[in-house]
């Protein structure tokens, strides 16, 4: 996903001259062929988020569009206040990418895990966040950001994840797509946990029990309209995301819900990450069913909550 | 060329910010005061702008890095057009554009909104890469405090722009040798300053901002030495300047609630 996302900047970078890459440190051989053909527009400064997001929001006042490129703890902790600042309040055309969001980097363990990256970025006014769920989609986000106003924040997934986004359902920044109309079970889902929705829908359905699947690719902001309207009929909604429980898409459709004026008649349950640190290493895989978010646990909660 | 007057044009400035202060009640005075020398060189004589057109795109760039100094600039670009003059006297009210930081979007001739410190010199990097990048022959000054020196980001800005051998970007550091708590040597030491820049790549002047003139014939010439390299100008300034009972008297760095007492001794002391 991360190289369809930099080869998809590259591709506008050719027909655009105000699209600029920013690295911080990364890999060898990253974007080479930027770096040759557009060498006035490439830059790989170092490890230093905060001095980076600065420069990259003085290009964009002065009309460039900006790619800066590291990893997603870094890009978005390290330099927070470079981001509230430099990019929110100068609503700076920016595009943050972030490597890594979610478990990706569970070998690496929890300093390298971007499990409140959508929470942190989702209170900065003016931000954009995308979380694709595959590389397809993140290559139509990548599109799409080229003329959008204002900073955003790509999510990255790992990469080699199952390709589910079809072609026909387009993409457009902050409109959800509804992948699998709804029965009376909803599943609203964002980045690679789009894919284990369709997965236990698939499943469910097979078993005679309608699931609907929502992606949610662009968290914030957050397409209301579409979310309200798909589980109105539902009697079991439950949001899906590789992201702690506090304050990210879970949190955000509860925020939606709770504010209604009919009381809810479904039942309503968030699946993400505990509020702790994860406490083993292992892969992406091992920690999601570690943390009870994989195809069977969802399952099990659907069933569960249908029965009772 | 004019010659400018700058011990006059300096008191009325001052003049100016005692009155903004009397209005709002309060104000980074002595922070204020230690600027206004280097702005009004900046505006009366080295840079181009055009007023009536703030994002002209040739313009020079000047941001204000140390944002709480903010009631240096704000008379000046009143005074040269950028707003009118009232906005002054709405300084942090709810009805006026002037806060007690600059902010962008919001003023006009404001290049970035500033306040929280150590942002500045990256953001004026990629304003001068972006002047290199689009061919165009604009300058970016940005003025950074002693005490924002403590912020690691400005030493990261300072490798980059020393890598990028940006002649077309001026920091000028206001080395009052205060800031908030005590002296800049006792709370976190800048010196070897002068060698701490050179040491990172760029060419260092220093000028005594008693001598505005100075710092005049310095940005008027082009600086003249070896190689390509980003430029940090020390001006030795004296923080509350103007006013003998602010100078260095760190109960002046900031005030809030100031007294029609201590706005009459301001005014006194502006006429001495």
């Amino acid at each position: 996903m991360r190289k369809r996302c930099l080869d998809t900047v590259y591709e506008l970078a050719k027909k655009n001259n105000n699209i600029v890459f920013i690295g911080s440190d990364l890999g060898i051989g990253t974007l080479d062929n930027f770096k040759k053909e557009m060498p006035e527009r490439f830059f790989m400064e170092g490890i230093s988020e905060q001095h980076l997001v600065g420069m990259a929001a003085g290009m964009a006042m002065n009309k460039k569009i900006v790619y800066f490129n590291t990893i997603a703890t870094f890009i978005t902790r390290r330099c927070f206040e470079q981001n509230i600042i430099d990019l929110g309040i100068a609503k700076a055309n920016v595009r943050l990418i972030g490597n890594g969001g979610g478990l990706v980097y569970a070998p690496l363990g929890p300093t390298h895990l971007a499990f409140e990256d959508v929470t942190i970025m989702r209170a900065i006014p003016n931000m954009t966040i995308i979380a694709p769920c595959d590389a397809d989609e993140m290559q139509r986000a990548v599109i799409a950001s080229e003329h959008y106003d204002g900073p955003i924040y790509f999510r990255v997934a790992k990469g080699g994840d199952p390709l589910v986004s079809k072609k026909e359902h387009g993409f457009e920044i902050g409109k959800a797509i509804v992948h699998r109309k709804p029965g009376e079970v909803l599943l609203i889902a964002m980045g690679v946990m789009v894919e284990r929705a369709i997965r236990v829908a698939t499943s469910l359905n097979a078993k005679g029990i309608e699931v609907g699947v929502i992606n949610v690719h662009t968290p914030k902001p957050l397409d209301q309209k579409t979310i309200l309207e798909q589980m109105r009929h539902c009697k079991v909604v439950i949001t899906l995301e590789e992201h702690t429980l506090m304050g990210g898409l879970g949190s955000a459709v509860a925020e939606l819900v709770a504010e209604q004026k009919h009381q809810s008649h479904f039942k309503f349950k968030r699946m993400g990450l505990p509020d702790v640190f994860p406490d083993q290493y292992g892969s992406q895989n091992d920690l999601i069913k570690r943390y009870e978010m994989d195809v069977e646990a969802i399952e099990q909660n659907v069933l569960s909550l249908l029965e009772n | 060329m004019n010659e400018i007057n700058y011990p006059m044009r300096g008191r009325s400035v001052r003049r100016k910010i005692v009155q903004i202060a009397a209005t709002a009640g309060r104000a980074h005075m002595a922070s204020a005061f230690s600027i206004i020398e280097i702005v009004l060189v900046l505006y009366d004589k080295i840079m181009k702008y055009d007023a009536q057109n703030p994002s002209w795109d040739a313009r020079d760039r000047f941001i204000l890095s140390k944002g709480h100094g903010c009631l240096g600039l704000y008379p000046v670009l009143a005074e040269k057009g950028f707003f009118p003059e009232e906005e002054l006297f709405k300084f942090c009210s709810s009805k006026g554009i002037l806060g007690g930081h600059p902010e962008h979007l919001r003023v006009p001739g404001i290049e970035a909104s500033t306040g929280a410190l150590g942002h500045g010199l990256s953001l004026g990097m990629g304003m001068a890469l972006r002047a290199k990048m689009d061919q165009l022959d604009y300058k970016t000054f940005v003025l950074v405090g002693d005490g924002e020196c403590n912020e690691g980001s400005v030493w990261e800005a300072a490798l980059g722009a020393a890598k990028h051998r940006l002649d077309n970007l001026i920091v000028l550091v206001d080395y009052n040798k205060h800031q908030s708590y005590g002296p800049v040597k006792e709370i976190c030491n800048l010196e070897p300053f002068v060698d701490k820049w050179k040491s990172f790549g760029w060419e260092v002047r220093e000028v005594d901002m008693d001598q505005p003139h100075q710092l005049e014939t310095l940005l008027s010439s082009e600086v003249n030495y070896d190689g390509k390299k980003p430029i940090a100008i020390i001006c030795h300034t004296i923080k509350g300047k103007g006013i003998s009972f602010c100078e260095n008297n760190l109960e002046w760095h900031h005030k809030s609630k100031l007294t029609p007492e201590e706005i009459k001794a301001l005014y006194q002391a502006l006429e001495e």
